[in-house]
């Protein structure tokens, strides 16, 4: 009767220091992705203690934070960007750790190219400098975010020093409406149990609704898993799972991987198994979902209204909800539909998938953007996609409707790059963080789907993709 | 790391939950390769009235005088009090290294978001759980009684108020040790290489495709 967490857990413990099973552990971790903005202090003390990586053959390195996503041929022009993105180099040409550069078809977002090529595995331990690493917890591994003081850690010692979540059941049953994606989903769960909901948690997602998603769709909940506080979302493995991953570069092969997927088949919790908190949702009930504050948990639906504080009679809610329709420059009891845009954001670890940039495309094929758009953009999460999007001509759909067509990276999810909102600017985003100045200072930020995004930047407002796409 | 010392020290109070890592010192300093200059930039966005920039001279910018922590009675605080899930968002340590460079060597809130308060331990900036109404009252005081000050004993597990009101707070008994000792956490991990290696060969012999 153990969950899918407990048998990840269990399965990487390398020493406890005592028997109380909530105690400090030492955790063995399997797979460490490396970027550029939180490695290099973790680097430069490593040397500076006269050490070296444990197991370089465990990590994967990429610069995606602050590339530009417009032509690279001449580099990187802000010289603080280039000297980290070149320190990042300098470090794994020193260690021999792999590395996607710039100009690899194979770069792109750390939590996107690390399942693509299939160095996100089933069972394994994944850490990165980067909250977001709870994405790869869709194929059923333990992964999580860590500090830059832990990635020297597990550089040095190939563990971390860690002590158990937790667990959370969240299970979504029934089907899901049409035009309703993993992104409403991953929304709607922060929107019931807030953005604090899962601190200390291990979330698991469960039901029939999840099992209906494709891995690309998983990958998107489980990426929001840290909106919700939680530090790791996962999945169980199977068929999906198992077939997203066959024939990807680093994932095993003939006689390995039949034993692998053996091995793999266990990995999903038991149907007795105890989980401390359970959150049950009926698919039916999501309805397309739209952020109107300045966290992930000020979220409603598109057929909603921008609340009115004077209804809330907690003081410190009621304080928080004025504050952020201050700085999100909204009045209440505004229809979320009358919210007119200047930026559109097709792009970052939660959305940029080969699935989100079809289901973009679909909707503004054909179709113009509103010419109170200043600017609609796509950005797809890796070369790969990049490339897979121009065989489907899926670029000439959007640059024909008004997008600028991009090369990979964070961009405007984060905006240490060139991409950036200005001051007043309101962006529909498909990104996973609506924070004040997130996307640039004084920016707005709303959250939304693929498809949301699309259906906005052709009226130049929101509207309900249900009845868009017809 | 430092060791964690008994601490005596003025409190400032940030009136305000959900805090983010981003609102802490944003992303445009993330792009600095070192560990250490962030607290001149600490809450950036709502600190100064121009816009904030690696490389500008903190001297010559506008400071808000509206957010509090720019008020003269704060001065020097060692002590953050501050309301639910502070430091949720990104695992950027460049939070915690901001507000340990600034100064701040606790901070208190009813609770913090997981990574943020892990990375606390890692640098020796002590985050201390209090129940809400605790919480609340500190705040107000801070607010209201000028030069305001707690004692943080991370032995006992206590702060204390001047007035001599004491709450208890908990702490992972290895987490402690970590910081009363100023112990090197890599180093103590690596007296159990042997287990660390004979792991290792267990699990390529089991998961031999982890290895590739
Ligand atoms: S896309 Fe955004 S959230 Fe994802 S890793 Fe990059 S900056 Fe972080």
């Amino acid at each position: 009767m153990k969950t899918l967490y407990d048998k990840l857990w269990n399965g990487h413990v390398v020493h406890a220091e005592s028997d109380d099973p909530n105690g400090m552990v030492i955790l063995y971790i399997d797979r460490h992705l490396v970027h550029e903005v939180t490695s290099p202090q973790a680097f430069e003390n490593l040397k500076l203690s006269g050490r070296r990586p444990w197991r370089t053959d465990s990590i994967l390195a990429v610069a995606d934070h602050n590339v530009p996503t417009t032509d690279r041929s001449s580099g990187i022009s802000d010289p603080i960007s280039r000297l980290q993105v070149e320190t990042l180099s300098q470090n794994c040409e020193e260690f021999a750790i792999t590395e996607f550069k710039m100009d690899d078809e194979r770069q792109g977002i750390v939590h996107v190219i690390g399942p693509e090529q299939g160095a996100t595995l089933p069972g394994m331990t994944v850490v990165c400098g980067d909250s977001h690493t709870s994405t790869h917890g869709a194929f059923a591994c333990l992964a999580f975010g860590i500090g830059t003081s832990e990635v020297e850690h597990v550089l040095a010692t190939q563990c971390l020093v860690a002590r158990k979540s937790k667990t959370m059941l969240v299970k979504v049953e029934g089907n899901l409406g049409q035009g309703v994606t993993a992104k409403d989903i991953a929304l709607a769960i922060i929107g019931e149990i807030g953005t604090a909901g899962g601190t200390g948690h291990a979330i698991e997602f469960a039901g029939n609704a999840i099992r209906s998603l494709s891995m690309e769709g998983r990958m998107t909940l489980c990426n929001m898993a840290i909106e919700a506080g939680a530090r790791a979302g996962m999945i169980g493995v199977d068929d999906v799972t198992i077939n997203y991953i066959k024939g990807r570069p680093f994932a095993p092969r003939k006689d390995l991987w039949d034993r692998a997927v053996t091995y793999w088949r266990t990995l999903k919790s038991d149907e007795d198994a105890v989980f401390d908190h359970i959150v049950e949702l009926k698919a039916e009930n999501i309805k397309p979902q739209v952020t109107w504050g300045t966290s992930p948990e000020m979220v409603t639906t598109i057929d909603g209204y921008v609340p009115d504080p004077a209804d809330i009679s907690d003081p410190i809610k009621r304080h928080n909800i004025e504050h952020a329709l201050e700085y999100m420059g909204l009045k209440p009891g505004t229809p979320i539909q009358d919210i007119a845009l200047d930026k559109i954001f097709i792009g970052s670890c939660t959305n940029s998938r080969i699935e989100d940039l079809r289901a973009a495309a679909e909707i503004v094929k054909g179709k113009r953007i509103a010419p109170n758009i200043k600017l609609a953009m796509v950005v797809p999460g890796s070369g790969l996609v990049k490339s897979m999007a121009e065989t489907e001509g899926l670029d000439r759909i959007f640059q024909a409707a008004g997008f600028e067509w991009r090369e990979p990276g964070c961009s405007m999810c984060l905006a240490m790059n060139d991409d950036k909102l200005l001051p007043g600017e309101r962006c529909a985003s498909t990104s996973n963080r609506n924070f004040e100045g997130r996307q640039g200072p004084g920016g707005r930020t709303h959250l939304v789907s693929p498809s949301m995004a699309a259906a906005a930047a052709i009226s130049g407002h929101f509207v309900d993709v249900r009845s868009f796409a017809h | 790391m430092k060791k964690f010392e008994q601490l005596r020290g003025i409190v400032a109070p940030l009136d305000r939950a959900n805090i983010d890592t981003d609102a802490i010192i944003p992303k445009q300093f993330l792009k600095s390769i070192k560990r250490s200059g962030f607290g001149q930039n600490l809450f950036d966005e709502w600190r100064y009235l121009d816009y904030g920039e690696p490389g500008k001279d903190a001297a010559s910018r506008q400071l808000n005088p509206d957010f509090i922590l720019n008020q003269s009675r704060y001065q020097g605080a060692k002590i953050l009090v501050t309301r639910d899930n502070f430091g949720c968002g990104s695992s950027r340590e460049h939070a915690p290294w901001a507000l340990q460079d600034y100064g701040f060597a606790v901070i208190i809130a009813p609770s913090f978001a997981d990574i943020f308060y892990n990375n606390c331990f890692k640098i020796g900036l002590l985050p201390i759980v209090l129940e809400s109404p605790v919480v609340d009252r500190l705040i107000r005081d801070a607010l209201t009684v000028d030069g305001y000050q707690l004692e943080i004993n991370l032995e006992a597990q206590t702060v204390m108020a001047l007035s001599g009101e004491t709450y208890w707070f908990e702490v992972d008994h290895f987490r402690k040790h970590c910081l009363l000792n100023g112990l090197d956490e890599i180093g103590l991990t690596l007296q159990h290489a042997d287990r660390i290696r004979k792991f290792e060969i267990n699990r390529r012999n089991e998961q031999p495709w982890l290895f590739l």
